[in-house]
């Protein structure tokens, strides 16, 4: 071949070949699933289908939350279809698989919907880029704002996984720094149905908050019950740690007004995020959660970046996404670190009341900015492998 | 006041959760225990018809603006009819065959009915209100039990007393249960069995059915919900003894009450004992608690 020696800076098989994958059908579904992927479209649409002329194409698979599906799937992908980026990545045990092919293959992935902050930690690779949020960042703004206003003593009830497992770390780790002191902690299955008895436990603790650990379905059955239960009534506060905009919505503002939680992204935080909200709401008939509007602003800072080189090769396009900053419906000036993680200003919000709504999208009020640098493990306490650790202690 | 170093408060606590789960564990198990009696079909989907009740009464009240105490009467008859067109077109063209085409048939059905509903409705859930009379708790001295739990125990034991005193005590139940026996005979006698067939299947269903329109104000709607529970409801029924209708409620209890005492003596294995509790059966006594000797 006469271009061989330019390998680096062309388009491969003059095609751009993005795989999503996800949990289509189970209890994380609502978080990114199929509208993960209209998400993505959407990206890709912005585009016109092509990059410096080279033909964006799309896959998706349903990784059913298993870590075997989703690493035969990709290797699959690669292999057989030539992928070049992976894109959604939901439970953490699945990305933690996938990118370890992505790294032995040096392909790249795009995790938007993971939340272990081992992602870009222990686990880090030079192949994939950690969008959206992590525990860490979760249970900072979250855990620190309530320590502060005087929740000093908490109980935490974790999912019994990889997520929840990171998640009661940080959190207890956060509630210890600001200074107050966790009495109790338990652990329940993941996609759990009856949450009365850790409710129950958790009441009788005597803590003032309780930290919910765990995600989607899980955390909308723990609140239910927690209000039957009258655990608010009794001086009790809940702490979601890792709430949706999709729990929020399913669970009404009755039972959630007041709530404070930290989240990525809000579709009314802005102009830019208004407009590109109301284009999504068109076609899927709901509002984009942090984790599809994170899916959007991955995929078109990776096209942008590939359309700057042209180039499709990994390294090349993982440089260049991190020597320029994020701006766009998403955040101002996000950044990407040596560690994969993308650190940008998270927000603190508390849910509105039925009387503050003005729709049934219209959901919380933001409190503050977390600016990124608070928000996010500092990389002097990084144990990730590309992260020269002195240097980061000295900056 | 202390038990055996556990705070009796807690253990009454989780003793009154453990008969709330225990109730129903009893209404599903009762369901499929009837189904398997009489059509020796294990019905695996059971859990979804679960979920259809649930999934029924949150639409209705949604679309229609039907209240709590219709909809526990209306949903039932609805999803019964729903489980009598099944029998009649799906599982009554297999009954001659093995055992497992219809085992599979209705785990296929289960698994098309869960993810049709994720696909309309999302898997997160929906919120379902409580019935105004039932807002509010009651405070028992070692717990606060909200008032509609209280209900649901009520409601669940009356409609499990009112199923066996039918199958137990009535001409009906004669029929049915002479029909589990010799099918045959009882066709020579002018008794329509395969009538009789499709309308036990469709009770078992609206059991299932009026379990989750119990369930619907209690944990949040979502097309999983019954998946969760189908397999501790089967060991619930091998343990029991499968087709025993009396077995399958007080084994539901039971198995309630053993889970939540587990709750505060050994949380970690609070998931497993059933399960423990079944391979211990099935070792010492293989046709379940109430069932009877091959």
């Amino acid at each position: 071949m006469i271009t061989a020696a330019g390998a680096n800076a062309q388009i491969s098989d003059n095609e751009i070949r993005i795989g999503y994958l996800a949990d289509m059908s189970g209890a994380y579904r609502d978080l990114g699933g199929p509208g993960g992927l209209e998400a993505l479209k959407m990206a890709v649409e912005d585009f016109g289908g092509q990059v410096n002329g080279a033909k964006i194409v799309l896959r998706s698979a349903d990784d059913r939350n298993s870590p075997d599906v989703g690493a035969n799937t990709t290797r699959e992908w690669i292999d057989q279809g030539k992928v070049d980026m992976v894109a959604g990545l939901v439970s953490s045990a699945v990305t933690i698989a996938v990118t370890r092919i992505l790294e032995d293959t040096n392909r790249l992935g795009l995790v938007s919907i993971s939340a272990s902050s081992a992602i870009t930690n222990e686990y880090c690779t030079p192949n994939h880029i950690h969008w959206v949020y992590d525990t860490y960042a979760m249970a900072n703004g979250t855990a620190k704002a309530i320590v502060k206003e005087g929740g000093d003593s908490w109980s935490i009830l974790a999912a019994d996984y990889a997520f929840g497992h990171a998640m009661e770390a940080d959190v207890e780790r956060t509630v210890l720094a600001a200074g107050g002191k966790v009495v109790g902690k338990a652990r329940h299955p993941l996609a759990s149905s009856d949450f009365s008895s850790y409710i129950l436990q958790a009441q009788s603790s005597g803590a003032k908050v309780i930290g919910l650990a765990n995600a989607a379905a899980d955390t909308v059955n723990a609140i239910t019950t927690a209000k039957q239960f009258g655990l608010t009534d009794s001086g009790q506060r809940l702490a979601g740690l890792m709430v949706f905009i999709s729990d929020v919505h399913a669970l009404g503002l009755e039972a959630t007004q007041g709530m404070q939680l930290t989240t990525g992204w809000y579709w009314d935080q802005d102009e830019e995020s208004r407009a590109w909200a109301k284009r999504f709401f068109e076609r899927t008939q709901r509002m984009p959660t942090m984790v599809q509007a994170g899916i959007y602003s991955s995929t078109r800072h990776y096209l942008q970046a590939i359309k700057d080189t042209g180039s499709d090769e990994a390294q090349a396009v993982r440089k260049q996404m991190m020597a320029t900053p994020v701006n766009d419906m998403f955040t101002r000036n996000g950044r990407i670190r040596e560690d994969g993680r993308m650190v940008y200003d998270m927000k603190l919000v508390q849910v509105k009341t039925p009387a503050e709504s003005s729709g049934e999208w219209d959901l919380y009020k933001i409190v503050r900015s977390i600016p990124g640098d608070e928000a996010f493990r500092p990389l002097s306490e990084s144990k990730c492998k590309l992260v020269d650790t002195k240097l980061a202690a000295k900056s | 006041m202390t038990l055996f170093d556990i705070p009796t408060a807690a253990l009454f606590g989780q003793l009154m959760l453990g008969l709330i789960n225990g109730a129903f564990y009893a209404l599903l198990s009762l369901g499929l225990a009837i189904i398997f009696g009489l059509l020796k079909v294990i019905n695996f989907a059971h859990g979804a018809q679960y979920m259809l009740g649930a999934f029924v009464a949150l639409l209705l009240a949604r679309h229609f603006g039907i209240d709590y105490w219709t909809a526990l009467v209306l949903v039932p008859v609805l999803v019964g009819l729903f489980g009598c067109l099944l029998e009649r077109f799906l599982l009554r063209p297999i009954a001659h065959e093995s055992h497992l085409y219809s085992l599979l048939l209705t785990f296929g059905l289960a698994l098309i009915i869960q993810n049709l509903f994720t696909n309309l409705y999302g898997s997160s859930g929906n919120a379902y209100p409580t019935p105004e009379v039932f807002r509010g708790a009651v405070n028992l001295g070692f717990m606060h039990l909200p008032l509609y739990r209280g209900w649901v125990i009520v409601a669940a034991l009356a409609v499990c007393f009112a199923a066996w005193f039918v199958i137990e005590k009535t001409r009906l139940g004669a029929y049915l249960r002479a029909g589990t026996e010799n099918p045959k005979l009882m066709q020579g006698f002018g008794i329509n069995i395969p009538f009789l067939i499709t309308l036990t299947y469709g009770f078992g269903a609206a059991l299932a059915a009026f379990a989750g329109v119990l369930a619907a104000p209690l944990y949040s709607v979502s097309p999983g919900m019954g998946a969760n529970l189908l397999i501790v409801v089967f060991a619930v029924v091998v343990i029991g003894g499968m087709g025993s209708i009396v077995g399958a409620v007080l084994t539901g209890l039971a198995m309630g009450l053993i889970e939540g005492l587990t709750k505060v003596l050994y949380p970690q294995a609070a998931t497993t004992v059933i399960f423990l509790v079944m391979v211990l059966v099935l070792l010492i006594k293989p046709n379940g608690l109430f069932g009877k000797e091959a």
